[in-house]
Order: structure tokens, then sequence, then C-alpha cells
């Protein structure tokens, strides 16, 4: 689900977070180095990034084993909203899809053993 | 800004089903005109049939009502029941673009009592980054993409109130 207009209100409502965003603006940057740079300790920083990557405000990438941050793109926010939105109707579909079969399936598993449980109409005249 | 030096950027969307992994695989690959969105249409009418071709390299296309055909992309990997990899090749301005890549990897994890876990990766969306601005003139027109947004939106609403 795309970050909700109130998330990303909530994650740019709060100063040091706007910091963050305005120090990575400047380029891509690893959480230790932010904090380096302002006046917050390491776990606070990451603490914020985690609330500006559910506003899908910035994003995170992995380098080895280094984890970097950098500015998601606006355009980027559209894109990535319109195919998660997308992706999440189609397989809703599909799961609809897939209970439909399974239906199917059970009832003629159901047909098939409601038959064989029937005793033989033939046979059972001629006893 | 190159295209490889932006973070990748992904959407992961999954869902589970009552159907042992073989059927879930063949349901997703074989019965995609039943559960693609309608509107979602690329090609010049209606969509009437989604194919994908059930080998490595095969095509992925749109045969739209009025007998026209076309190419969304190609399946990079073909690996039943565990795994489909489909190149989604649609550029910005909606159109398919042989040199444009974006990867669906979709797998199918067995669950316990005979479901199947199937999970969507859309990835490599930062590709769209150099042509946003065109992107976005898109999602803005009236007449374009914005219509469908707005139904797909109501659409994911109306799925998480029920």
């Amino acid at each position: 689900m795309a970050a909700s207009v109130d998330t990303v209100l909530d994650a740019l409502g709060d100063r040091t977070r706007r910091a963050i965003l305005e120090k990575l603006v400047l380029g891509p940057a690893a959480v230790g180095v932010l904090a380096d740079q302002l006046p917050v300790s390491r776990p606070a920083v990451s603490q914020h990034l985690r609330v500006l990557k559910e506003a899908e405000l910035v994003v995170e990438s992995v380098a080895g084993t280094r984890r970097l941050y950098r500015i998601n793109q606006a355009g980027l926010v559209v894109v990535r909203g319109y195919f998660d939105r997308f992706w999440e109707t189609t397989l809703d579909n599909f799961a609809l899809l897939a209970a439909t079969e399974t239906e199917a399936d059970n009832r003629k598993v159901r047909r098939e053993q409601a038959n064989r449980n029937r005793p033989d109409p033939g046979r059972t005249h001629h006893k | 800004m190159s295209t490889e030096s932006t973070a990748a950027v992904e959407v992961v969307r999954s869902v589970s089903v009552p159907l042992s992994q073989a059927r879930t695989f063949e349901l997703f690959t074989t019965r995609m005109t039943d559960f693609w969105p309608k509107e979602h249409s690329i090609g010049s009418s209606d969509i009437a049939e989604v194919v994908v071709e059930p080998h490595t390299g095969g095509r992925w296309f749109e045969h739209g009502v009025d007998g026209s055909e076309c190419p969304w992309g190609r399946v990079a990997a073909w690996d039943p029941p565990r795994k489909v990899v489909l190149l989604w090749q649609i550029g910005a301005n909606w159109q398919f673009d042989p040199d444009f890549e974006t990867e669906v990897e979709v797998t199918f994890t067995e669950e316990a009592g005979g479901r199947t876990h199937v999970e969507l990766a859309h990835r490599n969306l930062q590709r769209y980054g150099d042509a946003t601005e065109q992107m976005r003139a898109i999602f803005d027109d009236p007449k374009g993409w914005t219509g469908t947004l707005a139904a797909f939106a109501e659409l994911t609403i109306a799925e998480t109130q029920r």
C-alpha cells in the first residue's frame, strides 16, 4: 500500500527527520555518516530513517555490508504506488479465481464420492 | 542521473490460495486473462486474452478484442511449479519498448493444508526514473491513466473494508 498523506505528513512533522532529508538531498548516506552530522544518536537516526522509509520518502539500498539511504524521487513514489495498487488488485483477483477453482474441485470430489457410495441399481434389483 | 546509480525500487505483494503448488502455477500462467484487471490494456482495444508462452524466452502479450496483438514483454525464467520471471517491457509512455526491462518475479511456495503462497516482486521500477517527468504527465492527464488509477484505488479501499 502506498504511503498515506497522513503518514507522509507525520514523517515530515519532525525537525530531525527534515534535517535527515536535507542531508540526503546532497547524496546517499549511511546511518553512521548521518549520525556524525546530526546532534542525535545512531539508533535515533535509524529510527527516524525507518519512519521516513515507511512514508516512502527515502529508500534503502544494500552495497556489500553497507546500507545506504537516499531520497525517494517523487515520481518514483507515484510509479511505485501505482504498481503496488495494481498488483494488489491483480493478486486479489487471482485469489478469487483460485477459490472458485477449489470450489469446483471439491464439488467434483463430492459428486464422485456420492456416486461410489450409491448402491448399483442393477444389483439391488436382482438381489 | 543514470539509471543504475539509483537505488532499486520494487513492489512486493503476496497472497495465499487454497490450491496445490502445481495447480497454482498453472492457474497463474494459463489463466491470466481471468484475473488481469480488464482496464489495463496497453493495446488499441480491450483485452481478449493475455498470453504467457510456457518457456524461457517465450513472449508475454495481449490479444485485443479487435484481433490486434500487443507485446508486453518476455519470459525470463520458466521454472514450474516454483517460479516464473516475466520481463515487463512497457515504458513510461505505456508503449512496448524492447530496450526497457522491469522484472516481475512470481514464486510459488507450498504451505500447510495444501495451500500455496504466491509472492510477486516487481523490480527495477527505478528505471522509470529517467522518464519520471513524462510519466507524471501521463498520470496527470485526465484522459490518461488517472481514471484507471482512481478505479484501482477505489477497488483497493473496497477490498480493505470488506
